[in-house]
Protein backbone atom coordinates (compact mmCIF):
# COMPACT_ATOMS: atom_id res chain seq x y z
CA UNK A 1 0.00 0.00 0.00
CA UNK A 2 2.62 2.51 -1.02
CA UNK A 3 0.30 4.18 -2.93
CA UNK A 4 -1.19 7.43 -1.37
CA UNK A 5 -4.67 9.39 -2.70
CA UNK A 6 -7.57 11.52 -1.03
CA UNK A 7 -10.73 10.27 -1.55
CA UNK A 8 -12.15 13.24 -3.19
CA UNK A 9 -10.05 12.20 -6.34
CA UNK A 10 -10.97 8.64 -6.02
CA UNK A 11 -14.63 10.44 -6.41
CA UNK A 12 -13.64 12.33 -9.23
CA UNK A 13 -11.77 9.16 -10.96
CA UNK A 14 -15.38 7.39 -10.20
CA UNK A 15 -17.11 9.46 -12.02
CA UNK A 16 -15.56 10.08 -14.71
CA UNK A 17 -15.86 6.14 -15.61
CA UNK A 18 -18.89 5.12 -14.00
CA UNK A 19 -20.49 8.18 -16.62
CA UNK A 20 -19.50 5.98 -19.54
CA UNK A 21 -21.39 2.87 -17.96
CA UNK A 22 -24.60 5.02 -17.10
CA UNK A 23 -26.06 7.82 -18.89
CA UNK A 24 -28.38 8.58 -16.51
CA UNK A 25 -25.44 10.22 -13.83
CA UNK A 26 -25.19 14.02 -13.83
CA UNK A 27 -22.99 15.91 -11.83
CA UNK A 28 -23.51 19.34 -9.76
CA UNK A 29 -21.14 21.41 -8.43
CA UNK A 30 -20.84 24.77 -7.09
CA UNK A 31 -18.06 26.43 -8.30
CA UNK A 32 -15.23 24.32 -6.37
CA UNK A 33 -15.23 21.26 -9.48
CA UNK A 34 -11.65 21.67 -9.18
CA UNK A 35 -11.57 20.55 -5.21
CA UNK A 36 -14.20 18.24 -5.26
CA UNK A 37 -11.98 16.80 -8.30
CA UNK A 38 -15.07 16.23 -10.34
CA UNK A 39 -13.37 18.19 -13.84
CA UNK A 40 -12.55 15.07 -15.77
CA UNK A 41 -15.96 13.92 -15.66
CA UNK A 42 -16.96 17.86 -16.58
CA UNK A 43 -14.85 17.62 -19.60
CA UNK A 44 -16.11 14.32 -20.48
CA UNK A 45 -19.07 14.77 -20.34
CA UNK A 46 -20.04 18.82 -21.05
CA UNK A 47 -23.86 18.24 -21.13
CA UNK A 48 -23.85 16.26 -18.10
CA UNK A 49 -22.22 18.96 -15.80
CA UNK A 50 -24.06 21.61 -14.36
CA UNK A 51 -22.43 24.35 -12.44
CA UNK A 52 -24.40 26.15 -10.03
CA UNK A 53 -22.29 28.92 -9.09
CA UNK A 54 -21.77 29.61 -5.60
CA UNK A 55 -24.94 28.67 -4.53
CA UNK A 56 -25.33 25.41 -2.71
CA UNK A 57 -28.62 25.56 -1.69
CA UNK A 58 -29.88 25.71 -5.27
CA UNK A 59 -27.76 23.36 -6.49
CA UNK A 60 -29.20 20.72 -4.09
CA UNK A 61 -32.69 21.65 -4.85
CA UNK A 62 -31.70 21.39 -8.82
CA UNK A 63 -30.76 18.20 -8.17
CA UNK A 64 -33.83 17.29 -6.64
CA UNK A 65 -35.55 18.36 -9.79
CA UNK A 66 -33.18 16.50 -11.93
CA UNK A 67 -33.98 13.61 -10.55
CA UNK A 68 -37.43 13.39 -10.93
CA UNK A 69 -36.78 13.66 -14.81
CA UNK A 70 -34.57 10.53 -14.38
CA UNK A 71 -31.08 11.42 -13.94
CA UNK A 72 -29.18 10.62 -11.19
CA UNK A 73 -27.24 13.49 -10.08
CA UNK A 74 -24.66 14.07 -7.71
CA UNK A 75 -24.08 17.33 -5.86
CA UNK A 76 -20.32 17.91 -5.01
CA UNK A 77 -19.01 20.55 -3.08
CA UNK A 78 -17.76 20.50 0.57
CA UNK A 79 -18.85 18.49 3.74
CA UNK A 80 -19.07 22.19 5.68
CA UNK A 81 -22.08 23.25 3.43
CA UNK A 82 -24.16 20.66 4.37
CA UNK A 83 -25.27 22.87 7.05
CA UNK A 84 -26.21 25.58 4.77
CA UNK A 85 -27.98 23.05 2.21
CA UNK A 86 -29.71 21.20 5.27
CA UNK A 87 -33.32 22.50 4.47
CA UNK A 88 -33.07 21.57 0.86
CA UNK A 89 -31.43 18.21 1.69
CA UNK A 90 -34.16 17.70 3.99
CA UNK A 91 -37.50 18.89 2.48
CA UNK A 92 -36.38 18.87 -0.88
CA UNK A 93 -34.53 15.77 -1.55
CA UNK A 94 -35.19 13.56 1.91
CA UNK A 95 -38.66 14.45 2.52
CA UNK A 96 -40.12 12.84 -0.95
CA UNK A 97 -37.13 10.42 -0.91
CA UNK A 98 -36.05 11.44 -3.95
CA UNK A 99 -32.74 9.68 -5.79
CA UNK A 100 -29.95 12.57 -5.08
CA UNK A 101 -26.44 11.52 -3.83
CA UNK A 102 -24.80 14.57 -1.74
CA UNK A 103 -20.53 13.50 -2.26
CA UNK A 104 -19.38 16.35 -0.43
CA UNK A 105 -15.73 16.69 0.00
CA UNK A 106 -12.98 18.33 2.65
CA UNK A 107 -14.95 16.49 5.32
CA UNK A 108 -13.44 16.96 8.65
CA UNK A 109 -10.08 18.71 10.06
CA UNK A 110 -7.77 17.67 7.87
CA UNK A 111 -8.99 20.14 5.54
CA UNK A 112 -6.20 21.75 7.52
CA UNK A 113 -5.04 25.22 6.19
CA UNK A 114 -8.45 26.68 5.78
CA UNK A 115 -9.03 26.24 9.48
CA UNK A 116 -12.44 26.12 11.54
CA UNK A 117 -15.19 27.62 9.59
CA UNK A 118 -14.21 24.92 6.58
CA UNK A 119 -13.69 21.64 8.51
CA UNK A 120 -17.28 19.76 8.79
CA UNK A 121 -17.29 17.58 12.24
CA UNK A 122 -21.19 17.64 12.19
CA UNK A 123 -22.24 16.63 8.85
CA UNK A 124 -22.12 12.77 9.80
CA UNK A 125 -24.32 13.89 12.81
CA UNK A 126 -26.97 16.14 10.41
CA UNK A 127 -27.26 13.52 7.94
CA UNK A 128 -27.74 10.31 10.20
CA UNK A 129 -30.52 11.97 11.56
CA UNK A 130 -32.65 12.16 8.15
CA UNK A 131 -35.27 9.26 7.74
CA UNK A 132 -34.32 7.45 4.59
CA UNK A 133 -30.99 9.32 3.81
CA UNK A 134 -28.06 6.21 3.57
CA UNK A 135 -24.59 7.27 5.08
CA UNK A 136 -21.53 6.70 3.84
CA UNK A 137 -17.85 7.37 4.66
CA UNK A 138 -15.70 5.47 2.75
CA UNK A 139 -11.73 5.43 3.87
CA UNK A 140 -9.67 4.85 0.86
CA UNK A 141 -9.60 5.40 -3.16
CA UNK A 142 -10.82 2.06 -3.33
CA UNK A 143 -13.50 1.93 -1.35
CA UNK A 144 -14.60 5.08 -2.80
CA UNK A 145 -15.37 3.89 -6.04
CA UNK A 146 -17.19 1.54 -4.68
CA UNK A 147 -19.21 3.46 -2.78
CA UNK A 148 -19.70 5.75 -5.51
CA UNK A 149 -20.99 3.02 -7.78
CA UNK A 150 -23.26 1.16 -4.88
CA UNK A 151 -25.06 4.64 -4.29
CA UNK A 152 -25.46 5.03 -8.55
CA UNK A 153 -26.84 1.87 -8.48
CA UNK A 154 -29.31 2.12 -5.46
CA UNK A 155 -32.47 4.50 -5.14
CA UNK A 156 -32.73 7.14 -2.11
CA UNK A 157 -30.74 9.83 -1.68
CA UNK A 158 -26.94 9.13 0.08
CA UNK A 159 -24.52 10.98 1.86
CA UNK A 160 -20.84 10.67 0.89
CA UNK A 161 -18.15 11.69 3.02
CA UNK A 162 -14.87 12.87 1.57
CA UNK A 163 -11.65 13.52 2.62
CA UNK A 164 -9.12 16.17 1.22
CA UNK A 165 -6.09 14.72 2.33
CA UNK A 166 -4.42 11.94 0.68
CA UNK A 167 -4.35 8.69 2.54
CA UNK A 168 -2.78 4.85 1.52
CA UNK A 169 -5.02 3.10 -0.64
CA UNK A 170 -5.70 -0.35 0.68
CA UNK A 171 -5.77 -3.87 -1.11
CA UNK A 172 -9.35 -4.19 -2.55
CA UNK A 173 -11.78 -5.06 -0.05
CA UNK A 174 -15.68 -6.46 -0.09
CA UNK A 175 -17.86 -3.28 -0.17
CA UNK A 176 -21.43 -4.02 0.20
CA UNK A 177 -24.10 -1.01 1.63
CA UNK A 178 -24.60 -1.31 5.42
CA UNK A 179 -21.82 -4.31 5.74
CA UNK A 180 -18.78 -3.53 7.63
CA UNK A 181 -16.17 -4.60 7.26
CA UNK A 182 -13.14 -6.89 9.63
CA UNK A 183 -9.67 -5.02 8.95
CA UNK A 184 -7.98 -6.20 11.58
CA UNK A 185 -9.07 -9.49 13.83
CA UNK A 186 -8.57 -9.18 17.47
CA UNK A 187 -9.87 -10.38 21.27
CA UNK A 188 -9.27 -7.84 23.70
CA UNK A 189 -10.80 -4.21 22.85
CA UNK A 190 -12.48 -3.27 19.11
CA UNK A 191 -11.99 -0.23 17.26
CA UNK A 192 -14.94 1.09 15.24
CA UNK A 193 -13.69 3.66 12.38
CA UNK A 194 -14.49 4.45 9.48
CA UNK A 195 -12.58 7.16 6.42
CA UNK A 196 -9.50 7.93 6.02
CA UNK A 197 -9.46 7.36 10.34
CA UNK A 198 -9.10 3.16 9.43
CA UNK A 199 -5.75 4.39 8.27
CA UNK A 200 -4.71 5.91 11.38
CA UNK A 201 -6.49 2.83 13.26
CA UNK A 202 -3.66 0.91 11.65
CA UNK A 203 -1.26 2.62 12.90
CA UNK A 204 -2.75 2.53 16.53
CA UNK A 205 -3.43 -1.85 16.51
CA UNK A 206 0.21 -2.12 15.27
CA UNK A 207 1.35 -0.13 18.22
CA UNK A 208 -0.79 -1.55 21.11
CA UNK A 209 0.42 -5.19 19.85
CA UNK A 210 3.70 -4.08 20.23
CA UNK A 211 2.66 -3.69 24.10
CA UNK A 212 0.77 -7.17 24.30
CA UNK A 213 -3.00 -6.12 23.22
CA UNK A 214 -4.66 -7.42 20.18
CA UNK A 215 -6.98 -5.03 19.41
CA UNK A 216 -9.53 -5.78 16.40
CA UNK A 217 -10.53 -2.95 13.32
CA UNK A 218 -13.86 -2.92 12.15
CA UNK A 219 -14.66 -0.48 9.31
CA UNK A 220 -18.26 0.72 9.17
CA UNK A 221 -18.21 2.77 6.17
CA UNK A 222 -21.47 3.18 5.89
CA UNK A 223 -22.78 4.75 9.54
CA UNK A 224 -26.47 4.41 8.20
CA UNK A 225 -27.90 2.11 8.14
CA UNK A 226 -25.42 0.90 10.86
CA UNK A 227 -24.38 -2.97 10.77
CA UNK A 228 -25.73 -3.46 14.14
CA UNK A 229 -25.11 -7.37 13.79
CA UNK A 230 -21.32 -6.79 13.29
CA UNK A 231 -20.80 -4.18 16.30
CA UNK A 232 -22.73 -6.42 18.52
CA UNK A 233 -20.75 -9.13 17.83
CA UNK A 234 -17.44 -7.65 17.88
CA UNK A 235 -18.49 -5.57 21.30
CA UNK A 236 -19.44 -8.87 22.73
CA UNK A 237 -16.53 -10.46 21.65
CA UNK A 238 -14.15 -8.15 22.76
CA UNK A 239 -15.74 -6.46 25.57
CA UNK A 240 -13.53 -2.75 25.06
CA UNK A 241 -14.87 -0.77 22.82
CA UNK A 242 -13.78 2.25 20.79
CA UNK A 243 -15.31 4.10 18.27
CA UNK A 244 -13.03 6.75 16.35
CA UNK A 245 -13.76 9.40 14.13
CA UNK A 246 -12.70 12.55 12.30
CA UNK A 247 -16.36 13.83 13.01
CA UNK A 248 -17.38 15.43 16.39
CA UNK A 249 -18.28 12.70 19.46
CA UNK A 250 -21.48 13.83 19.34
CA UNK A 251 -24.22 12.29 16.67
CA UNK A 252 -21.90 10.86 14.82
CA UNK A 253 -20.65 7.01 14.29
CA UNK A 254 -19.44 6.88 18.17
CA UNK A 255 -23.11 7.64 19.08
CA UNK A 256 -24.42 5.41 15.84
CA UNK A 257 -22.71 2.64 17.24
CA UNK A 258 -23.40 3.46 20.64
CA UNK A 259 -27.21 2.80 20.16
CA UNK A 260 -26.80 -0.24 18.81
CA UNK A 261 -25.02 -1.65 21.91
CA UNK A 262 -27.49 0.04 24.83
CA UNK A 263 -30.13 -1.06 22.52
CA UNK A 264 -28.80 -4.49 22.30
CA UNK A 265 -27.67 -5.10 26.10
CA UNK A 266 -23.76 -5.75 25.03
CA UNK A 267 -21.90 -5.57 28.19
CA UNK A 268 -18.88 -3.70 27.40
CA UNK A 269 -16.68 -0.74 28.14
CA UNK A 270 -17.35 2.16 25.55
CA UNK A 271 -15.38 4.94 24.84
CA UNK A 272 -15.85 7.80 21.71
CA UNK A 273 -12.87 9.28 20.06
CA UNK A 274 -13.39 12.25 18.00
CA UNK A 275 -13.55 15.74 18.21
CA UNK A 276 -14.72 17.07 21.23
CA UNK A 277 -16.98 18.86 20.86
CA UNK A 278 -14.78 22.26 19.62
CA UNK A 279 -14.29 23.18 16.33
CA UNK A 280 -10.87 22.95 14.06
CA UNK A 281 -8.69 25.32 13.14
CA UNK A 282 -5.79 25.98 10.55
CA UNK A 283 -2.76 23.94 10.56
CA UNK A 284 -1.16 21.50 8.41
CA UNK A 285 -3.88 18.32 8.32
CA UNK A 286 -1.69 16.06 9.98
CA UNK A 287 -0.37 18.59 13.11
CA UNK A 288 -4.44 19.62 12.99
CA UNK A 289 -5.33 16.08 13.58
CA UNK A 290 -3.00 15.40 16.57
CA UNK A 291 -4.23 18.81 18.05
CA UNK A 292 -7.54 16.82 18.44
CA UNK A 293 -6.09 13.51 20.05
CA UNK A 294 -7.06 11.83 16.41
CA UNK A 295 -3.16 10.40 15.15
CA UNK A 296 -2.69 6.78 15.48
CA UNK A 297 -0.44 7.41 17.79
CA UNK A 298 -3.02 9.11 20.13
CA UNK A 299 -5.13 6.66 19.49
CA UNK A 300 -3.07 4.26 20.65
CA UNK A 301 -2.36 5.83 23.89
CA UNK A 302 -6.11 7.00 25.04
CA UNK A 303 -6.73 3.34 24.55
CA UNK A 304 -3.29 1.65 26.73
CA UNK A 305 -3.92 4.36 28.81
CA UNK B 1 -62.22 24.89 -23.11
CA UNK B 2 -63.90 27.95 -23.29
CA UNK B 3 -64.01 30.84 -20.62
CA UNK B 4 -67.40 29.94 -18.78
CA UNK B 5 -66.28 26.56 -18.54
CA UNK B 6 -62.95 27.28 -16.78
CA UNK B 7 -65.37 29.87 -14.67
CA UNK B 8 -67.33 27.15 -13.34
CA UNK B 9 -64.31 25.48 -12.27
CA UNK B 10 -62.75 28.37 -10.23
CA UNK B 11 -66.10 28.84 -8.58
CA UNK B 12 -65.80 24.63 -7.58
CA UNK B 13 -62.33 25.04 -6.78
CA UNK B 14 -63.18 27.54 -4.22
CA UNK B 15 -65.74 25.81 -3.00
CA UNK B 16 -62.97 22.81 -1.97
CA UNK B 17 -60.91 24.94 -0.61
CA UNK B 18 -63.78 26.80 2.13
CA UNK B 19 -64.71 23.28 2.49
CA UNK B 20 -61.64 21.28 3.18
CA UNK B 21 -60.18 24.53 5.17
CA UNK B 22 -63.36 24.29 7.80
CA UNK B 23 -63.32 20.70 7.57
CA UNK B 24 -59.59 20.74 9.17
CA UNK B 25 -60.28 23.73 11.17
CA UNK B 26 -56.75 24.93 9.73
CA UNK B 27 -54.71 25.61 6.30
CA UNK B 28 -54.60 28.61 4.50
CA UNK B 29 -57.72 30.02 2.54
CA UNK B 30 -56.42 33.49 1.47
CA UNK B 31 -53.38 32.63 -0.86
CA UNK B 32 -55.16 29.22 -1.74
CA UNK B 33 -58.18 31.54 -3.36
CA UNK B 34 -55.43 34.27 -4.97
CA UNK B 35 -53.76 31.39 -6.97
CA UNK B 36 -57.17 29.59 -8.27
CA UNK B 37 -57.21 31.07 -11.60
CA UNK B 38 -53.83 29.88 -11.92
CA UNK B 39 -54.43 26.84 -11.31
CA UNK B 40 -56.86 25.99 -13.09
CA UNK B 41 -55.78 27.47 -16.04
CA UNK B 42 -52.41 25.54 -16.11
CA UNK B 43 -54.48 21.91 -15.07
CA UNK B 44 -57.61 22.25 -17.64
CA UNK B 45 -56.51 25.10 -20.53
CA UNK B 46 -52.61 24.77 -20.82
CA UNK B 47 -50.71 21.95 -19.47
CA UNK B 48 -50.15 18.53 -20.89
CA UNK B 49 -51.74 16.04 -18.22
CA UNK B 50 -53.62 13.14 -18.33
CA UNK B 51 -55.20 12.41 -14.65
CA UNK B 52 -55.10 8.97 -15.49
CA UNK B 53 -51.43 8.66 -16.22
CA UNK B 54 -50.15 11.08 -13.42
CA UNK B 55 -46.26 9.76 -13.74
CA UNK B 56 -46.39 9.86 -17.66
CA UNK B 57 -42.62 11.16 -18.37
CA UNK B 58 -43.70 13.32 -21.38
CA UNK B 59 -45.89 15.18 -18.99
CA UNK B 60 -45.43 19.05 -17.98
CA UNK B 61 -44.94 19.77 -14.39
CA UNK B 62 -46.10 21.99 -12.01
CA UNK B 63 -44.56 23.07 -8.76
CA UNK B 64 -46.80 24.83 -6.02
CA UNK B 65 -43.60 26.76 -4.35
CA UNK B 66 -45.99 28.67 -2.05
CA UNK B 67 -47.29 24.88 -0.94
CA UNK B 68 -49.03 26.16 1.84
CA UNK B 69 -52.21 27.51 -1.22
CA UNK B 70 -52.28 23.08 -1.10
CA UNK B 71 -56.10 23.32 -0.70
CA UNK B 72 -56.48 24.93 -4.10
CA UNK B 73 -54.04 23.06 -5.79
CA UNK B 74 -55.90 20.06 -4.30
CA UNK B 75 -58.95 21.30 -4.96
CA UNK B 76 -57.64 21.09 -8.50
CA UNK B 77 -56.13 17.78 -8.98
CA UNK B 78 -59.48 16.72 -7.37
CA UNK B 79 -61.73 18.20 -10.13
CA UNK B 80 -59.58 17.10 -12.55
CA UNK B 81 -59.92 13.23 -11.96
CA UNK B 82 -56.48 12.48 -10.02
CA UNK B 83 -58.09 11.14 -7.09
CA UNK B 84 -61.58 11.25 -5.78
CA UNK B 85 -63.04 14.62 -4.71
CA UNK B 86 -64.31 12.16 -1.87
CA UNK B 87 -60.76 12.87 -0.29
CA UNK B 88 -61.28 16.00 0.27
CA UNK B 89 -62.74 15.32 3.30
CA UNK B 90 -59.41 14.09 4.94
CA UNK B 91 -57.36 17.14 4.39
CA UNK B 92 -55.19 17.51 6.65
CA UNK B 93 -56.30 14.42 8.85
CA UNK B 94 -54.09 11.14 9.70
CA UNK B 95 -52.92 9.30 7.00
CA UNK B 96 -54.20 11.36 4.12
CA UNK B 97 -52.99 11.52 1.01
CA UNK B 98 -53.74 15.46 1.18
CA UNK B 99 -51.38 16.44 3.67
CA UNK B 100 -50.89 20.18 4.93
CA UNK B 101 -48.53 20.65 2.63
CA UNK B 102 -48.00 19.20 -0.67
CA UNK B 103 -46.15 15.49 -0.53
CA UNK B 104 -44.77 14.02 -3.59
CA UNK B 105 -44.91 10.70 -1.95
CA UNK B 106 -48.46 10.47 -1.10
CA UNK B 107 -50.40 12.22 -3.15
CA UNK B 108 -51.26 11.27 -7.22
CA UNK B 109 -50.10 14.69 -9.17
CA UNK B 110 -47.53 15.88 -6.88
CA UNK B 111 -44.26 16.53 -8.36
CA UNK B 112 -42.44 18.03 -4.91
CA UNK B 113 -42.62 18.32 -1.66
CA UNK B 114 -43.01 22.17 -1.35
CA UNK B 115 -44.07 24.05 2.11
CA UNK B 116 -40.63 25.37 3.14
CA UNK B 117 -41.02 28.45 0.71
CA UNK B 118 -37.89 28.83 -2.00
CA UNK B 119 -37.54 25.23 -2.77
CA UNK B 120 -40.15 25.01 -5.16
CA UNK B 121 -38.93 27.05 -7.79
CA UNK B 122 -35.31 26.09 -7.41
CA UNK B 123 -36.74 22.42 -7.97
CA UNK B 124 -38.84 23.69 -10.73
CA UNK B 125 -35.58 24.94 -12.36
CA UNK B 126 -33.38 21.85 -11.89
CA UNK B 127 -36.94 19.48 -13.62
CA UNK B 128 -36.43 22.52 -16.59
CA UNK B 129 -32.93 21.37 -16.95
CA UNK B 130 -33.47 17.97 -16.36
CA UNK B 131 -35.63 18.05 -19.46
CA UNK B 132 -33.07 19.69 -21.84
CA UNK B 133 -30.73 17.57 -20.78
CA UNK B 134 -32.77 14.42 -21.50
CA UNK B 135 -34.32 16.11 -24.22
CA UNK B 136 -37.92 16.26 -23.16
CA UNK B 137 -40.24 18.32 -24.71
CA UNK B 138 -42.42 18.35 -21.90
CA UNK B 139 -42.87 22.35 -20.22
CA UNK B 140 -41.87 23.20 -16.68
CA UNK B 141 -44.28 25.55 -14.20
CA UNK B 142 -43.76 27.17 -10.44
CA UNK B 143 -46.15 29.35 -8.43
CA UNK B 144 -44.41 31.39 -6.41
CA UNK B 145 -46.33 33.22 -3.43
CA UNK B 146 -45.02 37.33 -3.42
CA UNK B 147 -43.98 37.27 0.15
CA UNK B 148 -41.99 34.02 -0.49
CA UNK B 149 -39.33 36.17 -2.78
CA UNK B 150 -37.45 37.15 0.44
CA UNK B 151 -36.42 33.90 0.28
CA UNK B 152 -32.88 34.74 -1.15
CA UNK B 153 -32.97 30.61 -3.16
CA UNK B 154 -35.85 32.47 -5.52
CA UNK B 155 -33.03 34.53 -6.69
CA UNK B 156 -30.33 31.70 -6.90
CA UNK B 157 -32.75 29.74 -9.23
CA UNK B 158 -33.89 32.90 -11.14
CA UNK B 159 -30.27 33.04 -11.46
CA UNK B 160 -29.90 29.50 -13.13
CA UNK B 161 -32.53 29.54 -15.22
CA UNK B 162 -31.36 32.70 -16.78
CA UNK B 163 -27.95 31.15 -16.98
CA UNK B 164 -29.09 28.26 -18.60
CA UNK B 165 -31.56 29.70 -21.09
CA UNK B 166 -34.41 27.54 -19.40
CA UNK B 167 -37.36 28.72 -22.22
CA UNK B 168 -39.42 25.41 -20.86
CA UNK B 169 -40.12 27.13 -17.55
CA UNK B 170 -42.81 29.38 -16.35
CA UNK B 171 -42.77 30.75 -13.18
CA UNK B 172 -45.88 32.31 -11.83
CA UNK B 173 -46.05 35.29 -9.21
CA UNK B 174 -49.14 35.43 -7.09
CA UNK B 175 -48.55 38.96 -5.96
CA UNK B 176 -51.16 39.67 -3.58
CA UNK B 177 -49.70 41.77 -1.89
CA UNK B 178 -49.96 40.38 1.76
CA UNK B 179 -48.13 37.75 4.08
CA UNK B 180 -48.69 36.61 7.19
CA UNK B 181 -47.15 39.26 9.71
CA UNK B 182 -48.68 42.33 7.05
CA UNK B 183 -48.59 44.07 3.89
CA UNK B 184 -45.13 42.81 2.16
CA UNK B 185 -44.19 46.28 2.44
CA UNK B 186 -44.58 46.44 6.10
CA UNK B 187 -42.92 43.68 6.46
CA UNK B 188 -39.78 43.55 3.64
CA UNK B 189 -40.69 45.89 1.06
CA UNK B 190 -40.19 43.76 -2.41
CA UNK B 191 -40.06 46.49 -5.06
CA UNK B 192 -40.23 46.74 -8.96
CA UNK B 193 -40.75 42.94 -9.29
CA UNK B 194 -41.02 43.51 -12.78
CA UNK B 195 -37.75 45.48 -12.84
CA UNK B 196 -35.77 42.79 -10.81
CA UNK B 197 -37.38 39.73 -13.01
CA UNK B 198 -36.19 41.53 -15.83
CA UNK B 199 -32.82 41.94 -14.99
CA UNK B 200 -32.53 38.84 -13.79
CA UNK B 201 -33.09 37.62 -17.32
CA UNK B 202 -36.73 36.72 -17.22
CA UNK B 203 -39.29 37.16 -20.43
CA UNK B 204 -41.40 39.56 -17.99
CA UNK B 205 -45.44 39.21 -18.88
CA UNK B 206 -47.13 40.96 -16.20
CA UNK B 207 -50.71 40.28 -15.63
CA UNK B 208 -53.21 43.43 -14.02
CA UNK B 209 -55.88 41.10 -12.78
CA UNK B 210 -53.96 37.48 -11.97
CA UNK B 211 -57.72 36.01 -11.12
CA UNK B 212 -59.03 37.21 -14.44
CA UNK B 213 -59.21 33.36 -16.27
CA UNK B 214 -58.95 34.67 -19.75
CA UNK B 215 -55.83 36.58 -19.12
CA UNK B 216 -54.40 34.01 -17.37
CA UNK B 217 -54.93 31.36 -19.98
CA UNK B 218 -53.79 33.89 -22.64
CA UNK B 219 -50.73 34.89 -21.03
CA UNK B 220 -49.77 30.98 -20.05
CA UNK B 221 -50.02 30.30 -24.50
CA UNK B 222 -48.04 33.35 -25.27
CA UNK B 223 -44.69 30.86 -26.69
CA UNK B 224 -41.67 31.21 -24.88
CA UNK B 225 -39.21 34.01 -26.03
CA UNK B 226 -35.82 31.33 -27.14
CA UNK B 227 -33.53 31.17 -24.70
CA UNK B 228 -35.22 32.45 -21.95
CA UNK B 229 -37.22 31.70 -19.04
CA UNK B 230 -40.92 33.28 -18.49
CA UNK B 231 -41.82 35.11 -15.80
CA UNK B 232 -45.82 35.58 -14.92
CA UNK B 233 -46.50 38.41 -12.71
CA UNK B 234 -50.22 38.18 -11.80
CA UNK B 235 -51.18 40.79 -9.45
CA UNK B 236 -54.29 39.32 -7.53
CA UNK B 237 -56.40 39.39 -4.71
CA UNK B 238 -55.89 37.64 -1.30
CA UNK B 239 -58.89 35.51 -0.48
CA UNK B 240 -60.13 36.43 -3.96
CA UNK B 241 -64.15 35.58 -4.22
CA UNK B 242 -65.23 35.78 -0.60
CA UNK B 243 -66.02 39.37 0.11
CA UNK B 244 -65.24 39.04 3.82
CA UNK B 245 -61.73 37.37 3.14
CA UNK B 246 -60.48 39.71 0.26
CA UNK B 247 -57.46 41.53 0.55
CA UNK B 248 -57.59 40.81 4.33
CA UNK B 249 -54.03 39.70 5.93
CA UNK B 250 -56.02 37.84 8.88
CA UNK B 251 -57.34 35.01 6.51
CA UNK B 252 -53.29 34.12 5.39
CA UNK B 253 -53.75 31.11 7.81
CA UNK B 254 -56.96 30.99 9.54
CA UNK B 255 -59.68 28.36 8.88
CA UNK B 256 -63.43 29.38 8.51
CA UNK B 257 -65.77 28.48 11.12
CA UNK B 258 -68.97 26.54 10.11
CA UNK B 259 -70.81 30.04 10.07
CA UNK B 260 -67.97 31.95 7.66
CA UNK B 261 -68.25 28.58 5.72
CA UNK B 262 -71.92 28.89 5.15
CA UNK B 263 -71.71 32.37 4.04
CA UNK B 264 -68.49 31.89 1.45
CA UNK B 265 -70.66 28.97 0.30
CA UNK B 266 -73.76 31.38 -0.07
CA UNK B 267 -71.22 34.00 -1.95
CA UNK B 268 -70.09 31.15 -3.98
CA UNK B 269 -73.32 30.28 -5.41
CA UNK B 270 -73.71 33.64 -7.13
Amino acid sequence: MSETKATRAAYGEALAKLGHENDKIVVLDADLSHATMTLTFAKEFPDRHFNAGIAEANMVDMAAGMSRMGLIPFCSTFAVFAGRSYDQIRNGICYPHFNVKMAFTHAGVTVGEDGGSHQAIEDIALMRVLPGMTVICPCDANETYQAVKAAAEMDGPVYLRLARLATPVFDPMPFTIGKGNVIVDGSDAVLFTCGIMVNECLKAAELLRQKGMNPAIVNLHTIKPIDAELVRAYAAKCKRVYTVEEHSVIGGLGDAVADVLLSGGVACSFKKIGVQDCFGQSGKAMEVLAEYGLTGAQIAQTIAG
Amino acid sequence: MDTPALKNICTQVRRDIINMTANAGSGHPGGSLSAVEMLVALYFDVMNVDPKNPSDPARDRLVLSKGHAAPALYGVLGEKGYFSTEEFKNFRQLHSILQGHPDAKKCPGVDASTGSLGQGISIAVGMALGAKATKNPCHVYAICGDGELQEGLVWEASMAAAHYGLDNLTVLVDNNGLQIDGSNDEVMSLGDLNAKFTAFGYNVIELEDGNDIEAVVAALKTPPMKGKPTLLLCHTHKGKGISFMEDQVGWHGKAPNEEQRAEALKELEG
